[in-house]
């Protein structure tokens, strides 16, 4: 049970905090804004409809949704959520999960590809070459991480005698990568300054020009994974923030679920004070990450050894 | 300079003083005068009688009008003068089966059979509707892909065809095709009742209809030989200024939101509410339509009316520069705005661009103050101080002018409040026109310079209706200013321009 609890309310509370996002957004444009619980009616919405489908495609535009959903959930099902254990792990199951993640990615553009619009093919040029820049960042803090813990699995890095966090010895190191994921989790979950969730233009967009042509259940799917997807980013650097040691696994996961709101709060205040980059801006922004978790790392063999 | 005769805005000529020379001296007059810095207003055929005659109308400081008789072609000024015919010979063939020889880029503009019967210039079979299947220039090689949008677009907007070459994600060519919107208002003009003018007028642009009702009825008014008060005129010019400012306004809000920067764009967008508020108070309709009538405006401006402008603009100025602020003062979005969607100053001028895009690019004509009717003699002046030509100086010239026109309201309520009476409303009827005559209006909309032309007949009726919306000048512009840019700036580079389709459509 106490492996299931955490992991089923976080798959269920993950459509919530989109919404944080949209609320925040809301009070900096002077609005209302939508409901809190706006995702879970727009997920209800789409499931109650049908799915049309265009006479070009073929069953790989079928496959997109299904397999993106797939990986962003299976990723879910290896994280210590709050601290606690996970339902499956095993020495490298980051990287095994990263590529899943890939494989989501990839069904995604090939779907995109199937479409044979030129707006989709566009947006899957820009989202592989981003995704390719940002896979850098992961990997490096990966390698970081194994410099630190020498394991190379989330329990590992969060659970046990010695989680990585802010807190610890090393945790300045830290700083580096919390920033760094923040970028990551931005150009990975689409938002701004890289990507714009809420525009209609689809000649600015990136990954929301891929998917325009899925509909009814196919998109709440896609909607669903990436909202499981932008959780596991923000879990995880919850995690480096704070290290849930404490005895009760309630206050564990108040504390987890506190930490987590602020960090979409974050997102939202970020949307709300930054205007988009030029395209061409993009890669910088994203070796920027490169280069703080790069130096993050250069420095762990002078400072430990 | 000879050959032209010199006219003035808004008032009739005889049709018999327009100078009518010979198609060669025609040719030459007209590309010594748009060699020596001069820019084309209105460029266009009719059918007198049974022969088809072309007029021109120019400007320089001064304006001009001059004409001549063509038969089914002649020789194209696009080629050997100047660009900025290129899109009036187009419309010339288009309309009337009338070719114009050696052009460039012979193409239909807005796919539509002639109004002459003639055989179709550009070979179309219009009893087939073919959108989004004309020729195209294309640019040839294995790494240029082609990038096809519209005419259904995503988003409230009107429908047009934008067709991009690309070299990845560097666009090379943009060529743009409208006339999905294309309603026939020329056509149309002539043969209805006086009455329906300010109704159609009003609807050939919708964010325009003070605009382009205002030409008319100035055209009308100097055909017909009518006074208009003093306070009428007043009247006539807040509304024209308070078109610009909501449209300009609205605009600066999408400039913002297409960079993803939300609150000026909510901001903004409230503002603009605001504004449309006003004009509703002025005349009943918060897009200013029956107000301006031939004669004078439909409703009076009284104390009331005066003290809610008033306080409004009291209240809600200080907020615009807060939020302009925040808009140009983000540097995330200046480093968007900077540098984008650049049109030169040379090549500008060579396409004769019109208002903030042309403002923008270091061409300061405004028609306010070049032509000035209703009460512009007696107002001050804008001035502009960012002309790069690129999306931060269009976004900039409009924040310029938005406050100008504050500026310009409260003179003219001013103004309104020291007449000793008060206009007297008028309301549509028919009025007898000059026979044979000539008339061209001008104003500055917000987009910019738009011109109509109205030529009467032996018995005092319509014979031609030209109308020309300032879209018809900039969007070959629009199409510049994407050369060798991200096709993901185009969104931004069409806002910062913000151009009409059913205005270049009719």
């Amino acid at each position: 049970m106490e492996t299931f609890i955490p992991l089923a309310i976080a798959i269920l509370a993950a459509p919530l905090f989109p919404g944080i996002i949209l609320k925040v957004k809301a009070f900096f444009a002077g609005k209302n804004g939508p409901p809190l619980l706006i995702k879970y009616y727009t997920l209800i919405k789409l499931l109650k409809k049908g799915s049309v489908y265009s006479n070009s495609t073929t069953f790989v535009f079928k496959l997109g949704p299904i397999v993106s959903f797939a990986s962003a959930f299976i990723v879910l099902l290896f994280f210590p959520f709050a601290g606690g254990s996970p339902l499956f792990s095993f020495h490298g199951d980051v990287i095994a999960l990263f590529y899943l993640m890939g494989i989501g990615r990839f069904f995604t553009v090939a779907a995109a590809l199937d479409t044979a619009s030129p707006f989709e093919g566009m947006g899957a040029a820009r989202e592989v070459f981003f995704s390719t820049l940002a896979e850098v960042t992961i990997f490096t803090v990966l390698v970081l991480f194994y410099r630190l813990t020498g394991s190379l699995s989330f329990a590992e890095y969060f659970t046990g005698e010695n989680p990585i966090s802010l807190l610890s010895a090393s945790g300045a190191l830290l700083l580096f990568v919390i920033v760094a994921l923040f970028m990551v989790m931005l150009t990975e979950n689409s938002r701004v300054p890289v990507d714009d969730p809420a525009t209609h233009l689809e000649l600015t967009m990136i990954h929301e020009v891929m998917v325009l042509d899925h509909s009814g259940p196919d998109l709440a799917l896609i909607e669903l994974g990436s909202f499981y997807k932008l959780f596991f980013y923000a879990a995880f650097i919850t995690h480096i923030l704070y290290p849930f040691t404490a005895a009760s696994s309630l206050v564990n996961g108040l504390i987890f679920y506190a930490l987590l709101s602020l960090i979409y709060v974050a997102i939202g205040i970020t949307e709300s004070i930054m205007a988009r980059f030029k395209m061409d801006l993009v890669p910088k922004f994203i070796l920027t990450s490169f280069a703080l978790v790069f130096f993050a790392a250069i420095l762990t063999m002078g400072v430990l050894q | 300079m000879d050959n032209l005769l010199k006219i003035q805005n808004g008032i009739a000529v005889s049709r018999a003083s327009i100078p009518e020379l010979p198609y060669d001296q025609f040719f030459t007059t007209l590309s010594e005068f748009v060699r020596n810095d001069g820019f084309i207003v209105q460029f266009f055929a009719y059918k007198d009688e049974s022969s088809h005659k072309l007029l021109a109308v120019l400007r320089n400081s001064e304006l001009y009008v001059v004409g001549t008789k063509v038969g089914s072609s002649f020789q194209s000024l696009t080629r050997n003068v100047s660009e900025k015919f290129h899109m009036f010979e187009r419309e010339i063939a288009e309309q009337f089966g009338i070719k114009p020889d050696g052009h460039p880029w012979l193409k239909m503009v807005r796919y539509h059979q002639n109004y002459s019967g003639q055989s179709d210039v550009f070979g179309n079979d219009y009893s087939h509707e073919i959108p989004g299947n004309y020729p195209y220039f294309k640019v040839e090689g294995d790494a240029i892909h082609e990038v096809a949008v519209g005419p259904v677009h995503a988003g409230i907007i009107e429908p047009g065809h934008f067709r991009f070459q690309c070299a990845g994600e560097e666009v090379l060519h943009l060529e743009i095709q409208l006339g999905y919107q294309h309603r026939g208002v020329e056509k149309m003009l002539p043969t209805v009742a006086q009455k329906r003018y300010p109704i159609i007028c009003e609807s050939i642009a919708g964010d325009t209809s003070i605009g382009h009702n205002l030409c008319m009825c100035q055209a009308v008014e100097a055909l017909a030989g009518l006074s208009v008060d003093r306070g009428a005129r007043i009247v006539r010019t807040i509304a024209l200024e308070l078109e610009r400012i909501c449209n300009h306004i609205g605009d600066l809000g999408a400039l913002s939101g297409d960079v993803a920067f939300n609150p000026p764009a909510a901001y903004f967008g409230r503002i603009r509410g605001e504004f449309l508020n006003l004009l509703q108070v002025l005349s009943g309709n918060r897009f200013g339509k029956g107000l301006v009538r031939p004669g004078g405006t439909t409703h009076v401006m009284g104390e009331e009316q005066r003290h809610l402008l008033r306080e409004k603009l009291t209240e809600i100025t200080p907020e615009i520069e807060h939020v302009c602020d925040l808009l140009f003062t983000a540097h995330t979005v200046q480093a968007r705005f900077e540098y984008t969607g650049t049109v030169a100053h040379e090549r500008a001028k060579d396409l004769g661009l019109v208002g903030y895009a042309g403002r923008a690019c270091n061409l300061p004509y405004d028609a306010r103050v070049s032509f000035p009717c209703e009460c512009y003699g007696e107002l001050p002046a804008n001035t502009n101080f960012v002309t790069n030509g690129d999306v931060n100086s269009r976004a900039t010239v409009r924040r310029e002018e938005i406050m100008h026109s504050l500026q310009l309201i409260c003179l003219l309520i001013e103004k309104h409040e020291q007449l000793e009476s008060a206009e007297s409303a008028v309301h549509m009827q028919d009025h007898e026109l000059i026979p044979d005559s000539f008339v061209v209006t001008i104003n500055e909309g917000w987009r910019g310079e738009i011109s109509h032309c109205l030529i009467t007949d032996t018995k005092g009726k319509v014979q031609r209706y030209k109308i020309k919306d300032p879209s018809f000048h900039n969007w070959t512009g629009l199409a510049m200013s994407l050369r060798n840019q991200e096709i993901s700036d185009f969104p931004l580079c069409n806002k910062s321009f913000n151009l009409s389709y059913c205005g270049f459509d009719l």
